[in-house]
């Protein structure tokens, strides 16, 4: 079939793989990569429970400002959008019950 | 510390970077911050540093050129710096920064705000789901991670994104269930002549509508998303035809899908010039509520100046010119004489706008649009507030965007009221027949950006905290 837009997927290089943990399972990534863009490929979508409803929520705006994408790395909340995947790293999501 | 430049520039986007490198070459000290690590801004957004190669396009080409320049010249840069306080003083301008976890200012004697945009999107039962992205946010996914949103997403949206972000998840290998967008072939045929202007964007657009013709891609014309399904993650995609206006009329359809990417057009990002001390006006043709601003980026307050899409939506070719524009214009107010150049500027730049301001009539949301927010669906995502509650305190007299956040907390969550207010505004405006135009957005409060209390701790004395007064009614 003619593609006007043809997949490159295969000529993307990425750095060596590494791992971290989401609620201590291993997720497989790249170390520079943003932590929501591993989590996204790993299917790991439901990153917290809204305050007020306990409903579902993960990553929106992936710039930085919604707040839905927030995990919580060393006892810090942070961004997942804006967080880089290092090696080891152990991350758990901000869910009422995991 | 505080360091003392000549200029500071927020936002390194096409439009911030261009007003640092112009203002630059005129001799004068410029900074410029940005909250991502590298420049480039939203549309030219830098690739992280796991990908170690990959396909060039036109944004990462584009972005290239420009981190090359900055690195070239005397541009002294602060990447993953978030302003989130902005303060006037006699002989210039104080920033609050947030950087490495930590509060500190910089003082500036001129200020450039280039912040961009933020998009808007519509709420519809299920928008909250995991796996709906904004249509705007995914293209941040493609460009920094080359990463998909899932295996098969649906791509809705008003303007020229949507076939740019479903042209995307091709490109990337993925597959798009269907593409969905309240423009009608109409809008388009009618935007032509003011595209004619940029054949070579004209061309490219065309190409990836006949990429997901020849695809076999359906294409929903003058359609919007009405529900999202799915437990805790997406599983389908409800949509239904609209009337002239928007409104949703007709029978729901549904896809099939784990992901969709859902956006209706950007909204000017205001609050930091508003900080600055810019009052706002309407302008629907330019995004909406936007500051006040002159020729060339000036603006009422002395030494303040605005450029790019947050002042006013023209797209990333058109940020550019008025980068260089805005940033020569701070140089003449601190003694470069920049006036000839200025000159020959413009007509580049009133093309450049031209076009980038068709493609905001198309992505600008139309009335009928709001309807698809029911009174079960949460309009604010921080608070899980839904649009029957906030249509409650509207008919119980708040009547302002402030009263519905000091009412409710709409607007007070985490996001700071970044993905309601404008929602919240249209509802207060159809409520009582008035026009949006006289429902502003809440008075911008600091922070700009959520301000961890860690951060504040150590060196750092409370007392020089600058505490926000009450919001006025
Ligand atoms: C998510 C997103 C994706 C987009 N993708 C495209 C695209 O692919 N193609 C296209 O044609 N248009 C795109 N646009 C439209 C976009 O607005 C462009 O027209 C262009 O990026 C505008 O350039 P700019 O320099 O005015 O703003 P931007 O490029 O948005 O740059 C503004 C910069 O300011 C920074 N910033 C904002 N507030 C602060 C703060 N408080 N502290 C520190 N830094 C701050 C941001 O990090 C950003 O880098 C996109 C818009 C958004 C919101
Ligand atoms: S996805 Fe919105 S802040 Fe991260």
């Amino acid at each position: 079939m003619i593609r006007l837009v043809r997949d490159q997927s295969a000529q993307i290089k990425r750095a060596s793989e590494v791992r971290f943990t989401f609620d201590g399972a291993q997720v497989p990534a790249h170390s520079g990569e943003s932590l929501l863009a591993a989590l996204i490929r790993s299917g790991h979508l439901h990153l917290r429970d809204a305050p007020e409803d306990g409903a579902a929520r993960g990553g929106f705006c992936c710039m930085g400002l919604c707040q839905e994408c927030v995990v919580r790395i060393e006892g810090q909340v942070v961004e997942s959008c804006r967080a880089m995947v290092t090696s080891g790293l152990a991350v758990t999501s901000l869910k009422a019950r995991t | 510390m505080t360091e003392h430049v000549d200029i500071a520039v927020i936002g390194a986007g096409p439009a911030g970077a261009n007003a640092a490198l112009a203002a630059s070459r005129h001799g004068l000290s410029v900074t410029l911050l940005d909250e991502q690590s590298k420049p480039g801004g939203q549309v030219w957004r830098a690739r992280s540093a796991a990908i170690l190669d990959a396909p060039s396009t036109p944004e990462s080409a584009a972005g290239g050129a420009l981190r090359q320049r900055l690195q070239n010249s005397a541009v002294a840069r602060l990447g993953d710096t978030r302003v989130w306080q902005i303060e006037r003083t006699e002989d210039g301008w104080v920033l609050h920064l947030l950087r490495q976890g930590r509060v500190e200012q910089r003082r500036a004697r001129a200020l450039v705000i280039a912040t961009g945009a933020r998009e808007f999107v519509q709420p519809v039962p299920g928008w909250t789901t995991p796996g709906v992205l904004g249509l705007a946010g995914a293209t941040a996914l493609f460009k920094q991670d080359l990463t998909l949103p899932g295996q098969r997403t649906v791509v809705s949206g008003t303007g020229p994104l949507v076939f740019f972000v479903a042209a995307e998840i091709r490109r990337l290998g993925g597959e798009v269930a269907g593409v969905i967008t309240p423009n009608g072939r109409g809008d388009w045929l009618r935007a032509l002549p003011a595209m004619l202007s940029r054949p070579d964007l004209l061309l490219r657009g065309a190409r990836w509508v006949a990429d997901l013709m020849l695809a076999g891609v359906p294409i929903h014309w003058r359609h919007a998303v009405s529900t999202v399904a799915g437990d805790g993650r997406v599983a389908a995609v409800g949509f239904r035809p609209l009337d002239a206006d928007w409104s949703p009329v007709g029978a729901e359809r549904g896809i099939a899908a784990d992901s969709l990417c859902l956006g209706n057009g950007l909204i000017p990002a205001v609050e930091a010039a508003e900080l600055a001390g810019v009052a706002l006006e309407h302008r629907p043709e330019l995004g909406g509520w936007l500051p006040r601003r002159g020729a060339d980026g000036e603006t009422e307050v002395p030494g303040l100046f605005l450029c790019g899409d947050g002042a006013g939506i023209r797209g990333a070719a058109a940020a550019e010119i008025d980068g260089r524009l805005t940033g020569l214009r701070a140089a003449q107010h601190l003694g470069a004489e920049t006036a000839s150049e200025r000159a020959a500027l413009r007509p580049r730049y009133a093309r450049a706008a031209r076009f980038g301001m068709a493609m905001t009539a198309l992505s600008m949301p139309r009335k009928g649009l709001a309807e698809l927010t029911t009174p079960d669906t949460i309009v604010c995502r921080c608070e899980s507030l839904t649009g029957g509650v906030i249509a409650a305190e509207i008919a119980a007299g708040a009547g302002s965007t402030n009263a519905v956040k000091s009412g409710l907390r709409a607007g007070m969550g985490a996001c700071g009221g970044k993905f309601c207010q404008t929602a919240v505004a249209r509802m207060i405006a159809a409520a009582e027949d008035r026009a949006e135009a006289e429902v502003p957005p809440p008075t911008a409060r600091p922070p700009l950006r959520p301000v961890p209390v860690s951060a504040l701790a150590g060196e750092f004395d409370y007392s020089d905290l600058p505490i926000p007064k009450p919001a006025p009614l």
